[in-house]
């Protein structure tokens, strides 16, 4: 294996990571209708994802910014020709990401928490469907000229095979998000979360069989098929462990799924990082869009010495905040955690 | 096609938007890190509580702020691909890399840690909270460094080859890349600057309070510190943009003169640096000025019979060496933001030790205006920041990396005006949304003041910290 396809593995997994973190961060979001009954509620679905949800948006920051660094042709034109997807998908992230901030601001402000509860749930719902929609049409090929510049037009995009990408990630990180609230909760809020979880992931799992089939008929490989059949697998474990109310081994399934789907995804897509449909010889690839060697070795360097270091001091933060959030932590009637005496 | 509908001029005017725009937070974020870090770690070694509560009161600007640098910068890195395709082709070999660098090693740090200090007090020992705001502050200051350098290339390119055969540049040495002359003095001249900027702040929220005649004790201390830090970065600033000067004129000569709107090569008394300059609006004939001999010979070449190369001179060299075309950029903007950028710098320096000066050994000024300038500190050293950027940046045009690709040639050949009309004017509504929350909310939590915190348990000896929940 060569530096550039050792990349597109690294990319890949950026994008794992990514989608397996913010994708309950989005899950949690979307969920505030469904399972905050009142503002404590809504304030006990936040704070399970208020220290970490920075971190984990930062996963797509990183992503694109190795995107940029290891295939800038890749980037140039996915980019540029996913234009108002990605504004839609910025504008929403901008919205949603101050809301966790500026929400609790003005405690007494009825109006002003109503408006950031709401700028949440689109702001996590739209992203949520987006990029489903665009990782389905990087797959299924979209037409490029001979400078590989996209020559669709934004509505193209939004064809039924695609659109079905966006429904696969909406439910599935909708259900991955609920499953963390029951698994980070505490009292009815977590029962109610485990029963929601129970509802929408029967549907999560008719749909992403579907759009998984559906790749795999179109364009998969042996490599699809055998991460799609895992993911298939991890979906029904996560299903059945959160029905009996595993939460912890639901969750971990359900991460296992959105990871081995999206690596799915990647494998369907390999050696090409996207296809021309209107002619392959238009198509970009691993080879042609690629950076050289010399770049692709530094970067290289770099990600084997900080990528270990940055999973550490992430996995770290999990650990320091896995304990569970309830009412009474919110509305401050449980007495203060004495600061332990030694470190955690 | 409709002129108003230009993608390269739309695409320009957005870029520029949405860089100011974020470049308003940043600054503060890392200022106020360092700063909200120091207070914390004088807390934590004195047990005064005072400095507690200037470490929540500022830390609550601070996050305010924060959230908006967080989500303004994932604009930045998108929109190069987005609007400018043609350029991200060009220069991803080279330009990519730091910013990678920049997203492993600083974002991730930040970001991480950022989430610790907010919900770690009460759950992390005293000590190893206290590390995690240090590591976000160290965060901030490394990103700065990784994007000054990508910026560094658009300045001055270095340590590349030219790929003829994929139409690239491509990167030949990191190190080099990375200690680009240029990026050398921009760095330190940058966070010197930015914390020139939330010196400003602290000055600003402090002298809120004491023309009220609240929370003095608290901050009192708190005035001291950014006049202080007003002074100590102020200097800094000044002796970063000096070498800064040297490394670009020897980048780009170019911009040196359209500084200086001068039009025919000066050298010695005659290369004088005009203080103000009265002329046609265009900035192309000159009626009344106030100069100083030497001084832009000093300036430039650190010597008093340097020579300073003037745009026309330039402009034919230039026009042997790439071919026909416009080489000056703005000069009007270029002249005029170089001479705020010094000369608001210059004022706060002056302003902070007339500030110490009047509050010296504890007196209280009575007159109002006293606090007024203090307060107007913040705004005017934060746009003395945009006024160097706006400088660096339209001074560089036509080029957007610095002759080797002119900005014309880098925009998205595929994205259509509308297009980029449509988020242009998207932009800049939910911006001016958010810069109106923002200001409030930044100007409530000042009023709002530091909060009471009770003195400590007498018998364990401990300070009751909340923690905090969203
Ligand atoms: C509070 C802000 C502030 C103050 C007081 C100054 N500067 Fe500055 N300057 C900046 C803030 C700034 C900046 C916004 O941070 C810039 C933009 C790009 C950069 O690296 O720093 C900048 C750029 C910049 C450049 C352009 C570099 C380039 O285009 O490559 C020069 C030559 C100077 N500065 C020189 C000076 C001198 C000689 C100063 C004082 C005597 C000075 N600056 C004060
Ligand atoms: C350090 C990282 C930065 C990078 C990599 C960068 C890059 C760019 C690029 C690619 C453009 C568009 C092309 C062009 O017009 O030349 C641009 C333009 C611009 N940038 Fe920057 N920029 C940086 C920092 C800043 C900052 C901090 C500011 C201001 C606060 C700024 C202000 C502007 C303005 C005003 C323009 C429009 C100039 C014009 O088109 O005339 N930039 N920059
Ligand atoms: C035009 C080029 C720029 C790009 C692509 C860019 C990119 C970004 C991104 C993606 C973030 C969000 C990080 C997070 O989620 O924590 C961010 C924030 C930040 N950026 Fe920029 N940025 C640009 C200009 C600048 C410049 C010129 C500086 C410094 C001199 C800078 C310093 C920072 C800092 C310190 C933050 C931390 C968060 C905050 O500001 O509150 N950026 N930037």
């Amino acid at each position: 294996m060569d530096l550039a396809q050792l990349w597109f593995w690294i990319v890949a997994f950026l994008f794992v990571g990514y989608f397996v973190l913010d994708g309950f961060d989005f899950g949690v979001g979307m969920s505030l209708p469904f399972l905050g009954k009142d503002d404590v509620d809504k304030r006990v679905l936040i704070n399970t994802i208020g220290p970490v949800w920075d971190l984990n948006e930062t996963w797509v920051i990183v992503a694109g910014a190795s995107l940029f660094a290891a295939f800038p042709e890749w980037y140039a034109t996915l980019f540029s020709g996913f234009y108002l997807a990605l504004l839609v998908i910025l504008l929403a992230l901008i919205a949603r990401g101050v809301s966790f901030e500026y929400r609790h601001q003005r405690p007494d402000d009825q109006r002003w928490k109503r408006s950031f509860d709401w700028m949440i749930v689109i702001g996590s719902a739209v992203p949520a469907l987006l990029w489903g929609v665009a990782f389905a049409n990087i797959v299924q090929g979209v037409p490029l000229d001979e400078g590989h510049n996209y020559i669709g037009t934004f509505f193209e995009l939004l064809n039924p095979y695609a659109l079905l990408g966006g429904l696969t990630t909406l439910l599935l990180f909708f259900t991955h998000g609920v499953v963390f609230v029951s698994l980070k909760t505490e009292g009815e809020i977590r029962e109610r979360a485990r029963r929601l979880a129970v509802r929408s992931g029967i549907l999560t799992i008719v749909v992403a069989a579907s759009f998984l089939v559906w790749t795999g008929l179109a364009f998969g490989d042996l490599w699809f098929w055998i991460l799609a059949v895992v993911a298939a697998l991890a979906l029904i474990g996560s299903w059945l462990a959160n029905f009996r109310g595993a939460e912890g081994v639901s969750f971990t399934l359900g991460a296992i799924t959105i990871g081995t789907a999206v690596f799915a995804l990647f494998a369907a897509l390999f050696p090409a990082v996207m296809p021309a449909s209107n002619d392959p010889a238009n198509s970009l690839t691993i080879e042609n869009a690629s950076s050289s060697p010399y770049t692709l070795e530094v970067m290289s360097w770099t990600a084997l010495i900080f990528l270990p270091l940055v999973l550490a001091y992430q996995g770290w933060t999990y650990w320091t905040f896995r304990k569970r959030v309830s009412r009474s932590h919110i509305e401050g009637t449980e007495p203060a955690e004495p600061a332990p005496a030694s470190g955690t | 096609m409709n002129e108003w509908l230009d993608p390269l001029l739309l695409a320009r005017w957005q870029f520029g938007l949405t860089t100011v725009y974020h470049f308003l937070f940043v600054p503060i974020t890392i200022g106020l890190a360092t700063t909200v870090a120091i207070f914390q770690t004088v807390w934590t070694k004195s047990g005064n509580v005072a400095w507690l509560q200037l470490t929540r009161f500022f830390g609550t600007i601070f996050l305010i702020n924060f959230a908006m640098g967080v989500v303004t910068g994932i604009v930045q890195e998108f929109q190069f691909g987005m609007n400018w395709s043609e350029y991200s082709r060009f220069v991803g070999d080279v330009f990519g890399a730091p910013l990678a660098l920049e997203g492993l090693l600083a974002f991730f740090l930040e970001a991480t840690f950022i989430g610790l200090w907010i919900f770690g007090w009460n759950r992390l020992p005293k000590g190893l909270h206290l590390a995690t705001i240090w590591a976000t502050a160290v965060g901030s200051v490394l990103s700065a460094y990784f994007i000054i350098a990508a910026n560094a290339f658009m300045q001055n390119p270095v340590a590349f080859q030219m790929n003829q055969e994929r139409g690239r540049a491509e990167l030949v040495d990191i190190w080099e890349l990375l200690a680009n002359p240029v990026a050398l003095a921009a760095f330190p001249h940058t966070i010197a600057a930015a914390f020139m900027v939330s010196s400003g702040l602290v000055i600003a929220a402090a002298a809120w309070h004491l023309k009220r005649g609240q929370h003095l004790y608290a901050m009192r201390r708190a005035l001291k510190f950014g006049l202080w830090g007003m002074i100590v970065s102020g200097i800094a600033t000044t002796f970063f943009g000096d070498q800064l000067t040297l490394a670009m004129v020897a980048a780009q000569p170019m911009k040196m003169a359209a500084a200086e709107a001068t039009y025919v090569t000066v050298c010695g008394a005659d290369a004088s640096f005009s203080l103000f300059t009265l002329g046609t609006p265009d900035g192309k004939t000159e009626l009344f000025s106030i100069r100083v001999p030497y001084l832009l010979s000093l300036l430039s070449t650190h010597s008093f019979d340097g020579c300073v190369e003037g745009l026309n001179d330039l402009q034919h060299e230039y026009e042997a060496l790439f071919g026909p075309g416009d080489y000056m950029p703005v000069i009007w903007v270029t002249y005029w933001a170089f001479r705020w950028m010094i000369g608001l710098g210059v004022l706060h320096i002056v302003i902070a030790v007339v500030g110490l000066w009047v509050t010296r050994k504890g007196r209280h000024p009575k007159q109002k205006w006293v606090w007024g300038v203090a307060i107007w500190s913040f705004p005017l050293s934060l746009a003395a920041m945009i006024v160097g950027w706006i400088f660096t940046e339209m001074g560089r045009q036509p080029w957007i990396v610095f002759s080797l690709l002119k900005t014309e040639a880098a925009v998205s050949p595929n994205v259509s005006g509308l297009d980029v009309l449509i988020s242009l004017v998207a932009f800049t509504l939910i911006y001016g949304i958010l810069a109106v929350v923002e200001v409030r909310l930044v100007v409530r939590a000042i009023k709002k003041g530091p909060p009471e915190i009770a003195p400590p348990d007498p018998e364990t000896g401990r300070v009751e910290t909340h923690s905090t929940v969203y």
